[in-house]
């Protein structure tokens, strides 16, 4: 058997979102600024998916920009806000627990003199909200917070945090890195206060290579690629049609039966924590009040609705999260230590670090992602297969 | 300059005795082997303690010469201007309209050194010098004669054509591989076992090579890595069959009943061990490792006593004496540094001790290791049996 449990990491591409994109290789292949029919044929899948895009989030279609991704949606938005506003101050805040395509851009931007600080979070991975809005002064033009946490799914109350950084300077651009929310929640930048939004799609069972960045019509951009002036200037270099395609179409089947399919992948995580405890040495991270007992039935009682449907992470006691993690994949499970974006630079989690987790857990902690084609199947073949392996190799530790 | 040929000096298998065609013929196979990803058509014959390369019309030369300057035995490389009418007046003129495109008319020194294989040929080695030399000083007014120190040395040999050349690019060195024996190499994926494998191959061994691996404590990745570097040497070795052996059980078992503080030593015998099973298996006559005196704690004289006493064939350590930098400089020179500091751990470091013995006695870790007899056995044969073997060849 096996299961794909690396979700977080990478999807499958859906079949429909395969087969369009094969089709625009193959068939409408034009390029979308080409003035025949060819060109026009192409710049229809462009527009439909804009489309589908701009209605899941209720923003216009001019407001998306296609990009090659997440990390590339995110740098366009930092660079590209803290550029255009750099007449209105130099000073940028985000969180202690960011992904490396927010944290890295932002520490690139220190080489021009841009002030860069970093506003903790506490144990369940929630930034202090008081301690951001300490950080907001007059030479503040940005606010970058991550929606849901990559590495232990934690989600942050983004319309409260917005309004309260709103309500102290009103002209902040609220960046929001969504790449682990979109398709997994009802995203409403307007209503949220959201100014920009970044975007993956392979998360989303679109191709890789695709994303997008939502800028809000008023905000400004610098662009990051400066070419043939597709995408209105923001983005030169001719669209990526097939993945722009694909990514139309993903987003279109996420948001279809979406409450139905996020009951699912929830389903899968209660019965994933349902289970953790029978293998032994096992802590489960970030997941609100999960200590309870429920009296009535001896259960656990947590509310796993305030974490993201699709994370799960887990630390263990006296293994190594990387050899746990070869000896799961010799059954044919996958999962990731850290996040496999990182995971090819040893070192130590900072979110972990920045929600508590003991130091001699750092190097202990796996993450279990699902999707909607995860099934309770695969669930209940992954926790056997912890039960089997985990008592092995806690045996067998450094000294 | 468009050079029909090369001339191929070697160094010390110049001086073989009768078994000498061994030598010659091994090195004529290696630089064919190697001109033939150049291009279609190249020819290399033995040639009276020379090899003489024949090329096609069309090729690249700096590929080519690449390429056998990846040739162990090869001493220096001449380019070599081939002339087919070797009759005297021909013989100047081109070497004259060598000379011309080469050089130019400058103020060089030179000096013509000549060799007359053709015995038959009417004018004798001395004569060719200085009648040569006395031609092209006529030719070009602004040459000078210099015999001691000239900056240009033009060598004029006559065999059944004539070949002018005035360019040697030096070569690797050392004898041709499949001339001296074979070996198997603990290839590790660091630094020094892959610079020892290029090493002892460089004495004309050929190579093949054993791998512990440790699932799922090393990754995939990291049998990958080793992967590479036995292909990034096998240019200069030849084509290398990788013995890939599951040490997993073995080494599992070790740290059960032993000693944490012996365990790399005893681990180390294993390895020996399963490396001489197959160093028989293919009919090699020693073993080759990385070890370098007192750089880890199983590599102090004393760890060496208790590795080397389970192996009953020579064991070669090349880099025995030599400093981490030597062995870096040389890994760079071969390319596999890079490779070799990708961060992928390997089976010898995931268990280690914090302090590992140094100068463990041989009947303390032979006592020790009697804790295993029952289990091991069975152990090691089934990592034997179970061994995957990977055929590596250079891209």
């Amino acid at each position: 058997m096996e299961a794909y449990l690396d979700n977080a990491a990478t999807t499958r591409v859906s079949e429909k979102a395969a087969e369009i994109a094969e089709k625009v290789m193959k068939e409408d292949y034009g390029n979308p600024s080409s003035k025949h029919i060819k060109g026009f044929d192409a710049e229809q899948y462009i527009k439909n998916s804009a489309k589908i895009i701009a209605d899941t989030l209720k923003v216009q279609p001019k407001e998306i920009i296609f990009t090659s991704g997440g990390t590339e949606s995110n740098n366009m938005a930092l660079s590209g806000a803290a550029f255009s506003k750099i007449r209105s101050g130099k000073k940028i805040i985000s969180t202690s627990f960011e992904h490396a395509s927010v944290y890295s851009p932002l520490l690139a931007l220190k080489d021009f003199e841009f002030d860069i600080e970093f506003a903790p979070v506490d144990a369940l991975g929630h930034v202090k909200i008081d301690e951001l809005l300490n950080m907001i002064d007059d030479n503040t033009t940005l606010v970058s917070v991550m929606y849901v946490n990559n590495e232990v799914g934690a989600v942050q109350d983004i319309a409260a945090i917005s309004k309260a950084v709103k309500e102290k300077k009103p002209d902040i651009i609220f960046h929001v890195d969504a790449i682990q929310a979109y398709g997994k929640y009802r995203i409403n930048p307007k209503k949220e206060g959201i100014d920009l939004l970044s975007v993956s799609g392979h998360k989303i069972h679109a191709p890789k290579g695709s994303g997008f960045l939502y800028a809000d019509e008023k905000v400004m951009l610098r662009p990051l690629i400066f070419g043939g002036g597709q995408q209105k200037n923001r983005r030169s270099g001719t669209e990526n049609v097939p993945a722009i395609a694909g990514l139309g179409e993903a987003v279109r089947e996420a948001y279809e039966d979406f409450d139905q399919k996020i009951r699912h992948i929830y389903g899968l995580k209660e019965h994933f924590l349902e289970r953790i405890g029978e293998v032994p040495g096992t802590h489960v991270n970030a997941v609100p009040g999960l200590n309870n007992i429920n009296e009535a039935d001896g259960k656990l009682s947590y509310d796993v609705r305030k974490t993201a449907p699709h994370i799960v992470s887990i630390s263990f006691d006296k293994i190594k999260a990387e050899v746990l993690l070869h000896a799961l994949e010799e059954r044919g499970v996958y999962v990731s230590s850290g996040s496999a974006c990182s995971s090819n630079h040893p070192g130590l989690s900072s979110t972990l670090q920045a929600i508590g987790v003991k130091r001699e857990l750092l190097d202990s902690t796996l993450r279990f992602s699902f999707s909607r084609y995860t099934t309770m199947e695969e669930i209940d073949y992954c926790i056997d297969m912890l039960k089997e392996l985990v008592p092995i190799y806690s045996r067998f530790t450094r000294k | 300059m468009n050079y029909k040929a090369f001339l191929i000096k070697y160094a010390e298998i110049g001086i073989k005795g009768k078994n000498r065609y061994v030598f010659e013929d091994a090195l004529c196979d290696r630089v064919a082997e190697k001109l033939a990803k150049v291009a279609d058509g190249f020819t290399v014959e033995r040639e009276q303690g020379r090899l003489k390369v024949n090329c096609p019309d069309v090729y690249d030369y700096d590929e080519a010469v690449d390429q056998m300057k990846k040739v162990f035995g090869v001493w220096e490389i001449c380019p070599a201007y081939v002339i087919e009418d070797a009759s005297w007046d021909n013989l100047t003129v081109k070497t004259g309209d060598y000379f011309e495109e080469r050089y130019g008319n400058k103020p060089y020194t030179f000096k013509v050194e000549a060799r007359r294989s053709d015995k038959s040929y009417p004018i004798q080695s001395p004569q060719i010098c200085s009648d040569m030399g006395g031609y092209l000083l006529d030719r070009f007014s602004e040459l000078k004669v210099d015999v001691h120190n000239p900056e240009i040395l033009l060598y004029v040999e006559i065999r059944n054509m004539a070949y002018v050349y005035s360019e040697s690019i030096k070569g690797l060195g050392g004898m041709p591989v499949g001339a001296n024996g074979h070996a198997m190499l603990l290839l590790s994926g660091g630094i020094d076992s892959p610079v020892a494998g290029y090493m002892v191959s460089k004495r004309g061994v050929t190579i093949d090579a054993v791998y512990f691996h440790a699932p799922p404590y090393t990754s995939e990745r990291a049998k990958q890595k080793v992967v590479d570097l036995a292909k990034l040497i096998s240019v200069y070795t030849g084509p290398i069959k990788l013995h890939v052996v599951n040490f997993t059980d073995i080494q599992l078992a070790i740290i059960d009943k032993c000693p944490r503080d012996e365990l790399t030593i005893i681990m180390r015998r294993y390895m020996m061990r399963i490396a001489e099973h197959f160093a028989y298996a293919n009919h090699c006559q020693a073993l080759i490792t990385g070890e370098s005196i007192g750089q880890v704690a199983s590599q102090t004289p004393q760890s060496l006593i208790a590795t080397n006493a389970v192996c009953t064939l020579p064991v070669y350590r090349p880099v025995i004496a030599f400093d981490k930098q030597d062995i870096v400089d040389i890994a760079e020179k071969i390319n596999t540094y890079e490779t070799s500091i990708q961060p992928y751990e390997d089976c010898c470091t995931i268990f280690v001790a914090k302090h590992p013995v140094t100068k463990p006695y041989l009947h303390i870790i032979e006592r020790s290791e009697k804790k295993l007899t029952g289990t091991i056995e069975e152990l090691v044969e089934k990592a034997i049996n179970e061994v995957e073997i990977i055929e590596v060849t250079e891209d």
